[in-house]
């Protein structure tokens, strides 16, 4: 396996953007985008995520193997949650929770 | 457990082993993805069924102490990058001064974690008995702000106005942010003592070009806290910011 | 062209099991020896299924009479919980992996050792110390909120210790999250030269999916009963409605697992199969591509069905839909498992040996318990039998009928490789013909018990359904003989049995051209692979020699 040597320079480079990250997702939450301010924030987390998963952990250089470990995880994070949400997403009692407390409590 | 490059019994070659613990550390990470991918979709799930006593739960943590230790904890993914950096050129010195840094400033996120879990302890929020949401607008110190107490009580009544079950639903957000970041805090408590580990080693000059698999895999681990962190910091801090 | 290998008259002079690393029982509780920890497994594992086999027994005694002749109706619930604790999270899931995988797979792939030896004596160590917190609930009060653990009331009303329980089926579950990471990484970079991915056994092949389902899969069950169990210690709200949270959400989450779960149980069993039948059809195996990829397809679309457990629980029609459909999916590659073997054995050169009448029994009983399987995924159908003896007997065929069959079925076929000794032959195929009878007697009068609808986990039911009842219990006596014989014969073999040389069958797999029982380091020299899987033909190692009839194995005191 030859190592790939990662600069401090790019190391910095992506800290630099990660800071730049921290601020800005701080300042779209204090926005009011309406719905999209958690698809903003998601965005912005998921951006980090994949800069930290490239340069600091070095899935870019590392073997494809590496790389189709991390796909895995993520295409089955997606599997749970996705179809999970399905389920929640296409009731026809919605609120179906929110309204469970208050029978309860009545 | 001071073996300098040794090659174990099962291997062939140095470079199968280091390609084995690579991999090993990467699966793990998966298991780590999927453990704390349940709590996400608990969390997701709750949030939509309940966003306003979540808005309001969320607007209760302190922002720039959850702002500060975002930039403490990627500051230490840097500090641990630069850690096997060092080692992969050589710098043995550098290795060790690292590696400090790294445990130092997990050491500071972990001790203002702790002074974010006693407010929540003062302001009643531990889910339990003794929960609401109320108390902190009800109960001013002397310290607070009278302005600020009067608009903060304001906005937990419309709360209540719209979810008079907001203690209920405050104590699931409540519950999940406890969950969430004290299983994280755990993670960051097992990655100081694997630093720990380290740094004995690194004081023993055992990190070299040829032999640095230790740091690089508890490299890996350290940031992938660091990844979580970076998503239950928007999750839990930045709800319903903008009112 | 060659001869048949002369008959072994001793045991190798030295072996994994003579072999001192320190004194006694210390050289055993220390080992890293992935042999001797599958040895440790085997000897936990078969605790456990004693304690689950005499709760089962208990309930069947009790269903003898429609009143219920045993117990109370609360012990009666703490009797099937426990029984499916034992059963499920203690012995079916690690029972093949961590045995025969364990045992295996480095001797398959030409390696020392797995590549994490010193984790892999860990993950015994958790089994254990979950074990013990299983075992101390259940002599504390019992459990009885059925293996499944719903919510609310496991974490609210219950009022059996469910707290050391959930702690202990979470504190397992890292073991096998342990040994599936092992084995995974040991697959992908300990492999001899010459082994390539498309010379792997099947049994490794089968091992790699099933541990694909234990690392994606055993984190979210860890996370969803820890959330429980901190619930029920400090009364918090995630899955109970009272306090806001939704139980279907604690469903979802346990079944994203705990329906892949039965795929740890069926793969191995599945993979052990696939060694038996072509080493005693004497051919190599039909399809060898599409048996590993069904593999790893059953693994993957395992995934996308979990809610079908849940179709009478308001889950939304358009998912439950979705996942009827998804399920019926799983149907297509264990399917192309099954009519593989069945070309494997057609103009085969069959031969009867124990361990070949396992694998047949196990072919039978599973294609039962898998087409019945797709009664229930049907969405319509499955609101009539859901929660009926119909699900209890489709699940004990797939579980008990499919993977405890091969787990005794690889039992027998890799004795010799683990003792050194063959074991009786007569008494072995009558044994493996007892517990095909006894298991069919057993579960499937439940089919019809459960159309007629009469529902699981109830201490009683009406007068009428005694006779079918009566008959269920009677199979289970003879399903215990089916499992006592094997135990005694097997114990008895380890010291009387006659010596088996190393390859008795003879099969092809690498772990046949070592000593039975192997070395630590398991072959004196690192072995480079030449032949293609299942190769008969050009293996003159074997003794076969092509166009003259093949010698019997070399098996049996008789």
């Amino acid at each position: 396996m030859s190592e790939h040597i990662v600069s401090p320079k790019i190391y910095l480079a992506i800290f630099t953007t990660l800071m730049a990250g921290t601020g800005m997702t701080v300042w779209a939450a204090f926005q009011n985008f309406g719905k999209f301010n958690i698809v903003i924030a998601l965005a912005i987390a998921t951006i980090k995520a994949t800069l930290v998963v490239l340069y600091f952990m070095h899935a870019r250089y590392s073997p494809k193997r590496t790389q189709l470990v991390i796909v895995c995880s993520v295409f089955w994070l997606a599997i749970m949650l996705s179809l999970t949400l399905a389920d929640y997403n296409t009731r026809r009692h919605e609120g179906r929770l929110a309204s469970a407390t208050t029978c309860y409590r009545a | 457990m001071h073996r300098t490059g040794r090659l174990y019994g099962q291997f062939e070659t140095l470079e199968q082993q280091k390609e084995t613990a690579a991999l090993g550390m990467w699966v793990f990470l998966v298991t780590e993805v999927l453990f704390f991918g349940g709590l996400f979709l608990a969390y997701t799930v709750n949030r939509s069924a309940f966003s306003t006593a979540f808005g309001a739960g969320s607007n209760t943590l302190d922002i720039k102490l959850g702002g500060f230790n975002t930039v403490v904890l990627i500051m230490s993914s840097l500090t641990m990058a630069m850690a096997v950096w060092s080692a992969q050129v050589g710098k043995k010195k550098l290795v060790s001064i690292f590696l400090i840094a790294t445990l130092g400033l997990g050491t500071i996120f972990l001790g203002v974690k702790v002074i974010e879990y006693k407010q929540k302890f003062d302001h009643h929020l531990i889910p339990g008995l003794g929960f609401d949401m109320r108390y902190r607008s009800e109960h001013p110190t002397a310290t607070d702000d009278p302005k600020e107490m009067a608009i903060e009580k304001e906005e937990v009544e419309k709360t209540f106005a719209v979810d008079p079950d907001t203690n209920a639903h405050g104590q699931l957000y409540f519950s999940l942010y406890f969950a969430m970041t004290g299983l994280h805090a755990l993670h960051m408590i097992v990655g100081a003592g694997l630093l720990v580990w380290l740094i004995k080693g690194s004081f023993a000059g055992r990190f070299t070009p040829q032999y640095n698999t230790p740091v690089e895999i508890v490299g890996l681990y350290w940031h992938f806290v660091d990844i979580v962190w970076i998503y239950l910091f928007p999750l839990l801090y930045l709800i319903d910011r903008h009112r | 062209m060659s001869t048949p290998p002369t008959p072994v008259r001793e045991l190798p002079h030295k072996h994994y099991l003579n072999a001192t690393y320190g004194a006694g029982l210390r050289s055993w509780l220390l080992t890293t020896d992935h042999k001797r920890i599958a040895l440790l497994y085997l000897a936990s594992v078969t605790v456990f299924f004693f304690i689950g086999g005499v709760l089962a027994t208990m309930i069947r005694i009790h269903l003898l009479t429609p009143g219920g002749a045993l117990v109370t109706p609360e012990t009666y619930n703490k009797l099937f919980t426990m029984h499916g604790v034992a059963m499920i999270f203690f012995f079916l899931i690690p029972s093949i992996p961590a045995v025969f995988g364990n045992f295996l797979i480095p001797l398959m792939i030409g390696a020392k050792d797995l590549a994490f030896p010193k984790i892999n004596l860990l993950s015994w160590y958790i089994y254990v110390i979950g074990g013990c917190f299983v075992l101390y609930s259940f002599g504390t009060g019992g459990l009885d909120t059925g293996w499944t653990f719903y919510t609310p009331l496991s974490s609210v009303y219950s009022n059996s210790a469910v707290t050391p329980a959930v702690l202990g089926i979470f504190i397992n579950g890292f073991s096998s999250i342990l040994t599936g990471l092992n084995f995974i990484v040991t697959i992908h970079t300990m492999r001899a030269p010459g082994m390539t991915w498309f010379r792997l056994p099947l049994f490794v092949w089968a091992h790699y999916a099933t541990s694909l389902v234990m690392i994606l899969g055993t984190p979210v069950v860890a996370i969803t009963l820890l959330l429980a169990g901190l619930e029920r210690m400090f009364h918090l709200g995630f899955f109970n409605p009272a306090l806001g949270g939704d139980p279907i959400l604690f469903q979802h989450l346990f079944w994203f697992y705990s329906h892949p779960a039965v795929y740890i149980m069926i793969l191995p069993a599945m993979g052990v199969i696939s060694e038996i039948i072509p080493t005693f059809a004497r051919k190599p195996i039909f399809g060898y591509a599409f048996i590993a990829g069904s593999s790893i397809a059953i693994a993957v679309i395992g995934f996308l069905v979990w809610a079908h457990h849940m179709f009478v629980t308001g889950e939304s029609t358009y998912a439950a839909l979705t996942f009827s459909f998804l399920s019926y999916l799983v149907a297509i590659p264990s399917a192309v498992k099954v009519f593989n073997w069945t070309s494997t054995l057609y103009k085969g050169s069959i031969s009867w040996d124990p361990p070949m009448i396992y694998a047949l029994g196990f072919i039978g009983l599973f294609v039962i318990g898998g087409l019945t399987g797709l009664f229930l995924a049907c969405l319509g159908l499955d609101i009539h039998i859901h929660d009926t003896y119909f699900v209890v007997a489709h699940f004990h065929y797939i579980m008990v009928g499919g993977a405890v069959m091969g787990y005794v079925g690889g039992l027998h076929f890799w004795w010799p490789k683990i003792t050194g000794r063959l074991y009786p032959r007569a008494l072995s195929r009558f044994a493996a013909v007892v517990l095909f009878i006894g298991f069919n007697l057993t579960f499937f009068p439940q089919f019809i018990l459960g159309y007629l609808g009469m529902p699981r986990r109830y201490h009683t039911y009406p007068p009428e359904f005694q006779v079918l009842n009566v008959l269920s219990t009677a199979g289970a006596s003879i399903l215990a003989l089916g499992y006592l014989l094997p135990m005694s014969y097997l114990t008895w073999s380890m010291r009387y049995g006659r010596v088996a040389g190393q390859n008795p069958w003879p099969a092809t797999g690498l772990e046949w051209k070592t000593d039975s029982p192997p070395l630590t380091e398991n072959f004196e020299v690192t072995p480079v692979v030449t032949w293609e899987p299942y190769d008969f033909k050009n293996r003159p190692d074997l003794g076969l020699a092509t166009g003259t009839p093949l010698p019997a194995p070399a098996l049996g005191d008789d």
